[in-house]
């Protein structure tokens, strides 16, 4: 028990230490570095709070794919080295976020001994379901609305990322080329990573129903693998003006909605799944949703089209 | 067990809102923002697992709702990359510092 006690704290301490490095630290460059080496040990947090799940889609989504995206920003912009207010306004906002964590801090103290939960009911929705994994049943059955809309969210980001490209841009490809090599170590492991890489995306997003994984984390890993080819020049992003690319975005929310009037026809209500059918109606939608967000977290890191169709 | 987590995250949502705050680089407030919205996450986790019942070891509607979380958080700081990234790129047309 004082062992698990020691590693637990090592790993708070650990996260701390990362975290803070990243926020204090004046090269941006060094502060994405940070942060994602901070969303990795965040995913180690994850697995000692006996959340899976989440710790595959931290590890995927919160480090590696905005770690991605933050890394190449802070190459692409032109400012490298961050200017700090003087050391009164500082000052004062240490005092403030001090104030805010004692705060947090205390709460977290008189969290109620008897823990509120929903564990029961969705226990329950399991069998229905006919999942082993609580935290995907969840999400695609007792609060399949909430991952619908999270699917909205992406798309509209997305909508908004692109009409941030110029007009004579428009139709185009991402300007996403940091290719330099022709041969090494970048390119071996494009070749090398990225069909293994798709391939555990696709396990991971099929045993989710069961284990640890689903479309969330599965997704995510097949995109890192898509943005690991065109680190390495091994792919080009695809025309933003292509008619497939459009398809596979909404293909998610389309299969979800398609789904969800059905349920009026078929189980009475929205969302709703047929008695016994519950399960391959639910991959059936997993299936479109993994495609979907999958390109819409690739397309949303290379950015709005940046040259001419 | 689990509170020493709370604690990490309370720290983690005050490191995050000091960066937010004394940063001048919209990179870098993004960055902290993502560490505070870190913190809360994890606040949930530990909420998460103290509601452990009916034979599961976590609640898992708190659990489903950071992983939804996480990407929603991602998009909003896809969404807000893409706008400094324009308006670096804008400010460099114009021969601005």
């Amino acid at each position: 028990m004082n062992a698990v006690y020691g590693l637990f704290a090592g790993l708070s301490a650990l996260l701390l230490v990362v975290a803070g490095f990243a926020v204090v630290t004046r090269r941006h460059f060094a502060a994405v570095v940070g942060f994602t080496a901070f969303g990795l040990l965040l995913s180690l947090a994850w697995v000692a709070l006996a959340a899976p799940d989440v710790a595959l889609t931290e590890a995927a989504v919160g480090g590696g794919v905005t770690g991605v995206l933050l890394l190449s920003a802070s190459v692409q912009m032109r400012a490298k080295m961050e200017v700090l207010p003087s050391w009164g306004v500082r000052f004062i906002a240490a005092v403030l976020a001090a104030i805010v964590t004692a705060g947090l801090m205390l709460v977290v103290l008189m969290l109620p001994d008897e823990a509120p939960t929903l564990a029961p009911a969705a226990k329950e929705s399991l069998a229905f379901t006919g999942m082993g994994n609580p935290a995907t049943a969840v999400l695609m059955a007792y609060r399949a609305l909430d991952t619908m809309l999270e699917k909205v969210v992406l798309l509209l980001a997305l909508v908004a990322v692109w009409s941030l490209g110029r007009d004579h841009f428009w139709g185009g490809r991402p300007d996403f080329d940091f290719s330099t090599q022709t041969s090494g170590p970048l390119l071996l492991l494009a070749r090398v990573l990225v069909p293994v890489g798709v391939l555990v995306g696709i396990y991971l997003f099929w045993v989710g129903a069961d284990e640890p994984g689903g479309a969330f984390a599965g997704g995510a890993l097949i995109a890192a693998m898509g943005l690991l080819a065109f680190f390495a020049g091994v792919a080009r992003p695809p025309l933003v003006g292509s008619g497939w690319l459009r398809w596979a975005v909404v293909a998610g929310i389309a299969v979800f909605l398609i789904v969800g009037f059905g349920g009026f026809w078929g189980a009475g209500d929205f969302l709703a799944y047929p008695d016994g059918l519950a399960k391959p109606v639910i991959v059936v939608i997993e299936v479109a949703m993994t495609l979907s967000i999958a390109l819409t977290l690739v397309l949303l890191v290379v950015g709005p089209p940046g040259r001419r169709p | 067990m689990s509170e020493i987590f709370g604690f990490t995250a309370a720290c983690l949502v005050g490191l995050g809102l000091y960066g937010l705050i004394v940063h001048s680089s919209a990179l870098r407030k993004i960055l902290s923002f993502n560490v505070l919205g870190s913190g809360i996450f994890l606040l949930l986790g530990v909420i998460a697992r103290r509601g452990a019942a009916a034979g599961l070891v976590a609640d898992p509607v708190p659990q489903a709702l950071v992983i939804t979380g996480i990407v929603v958080a991602f998009s909003a700081t896809a969404l807000g990359v893409a706008l400094i990234r324009r308006l670096d790129e804008d400010d460099e047309e114009e021969g601005e510092p």
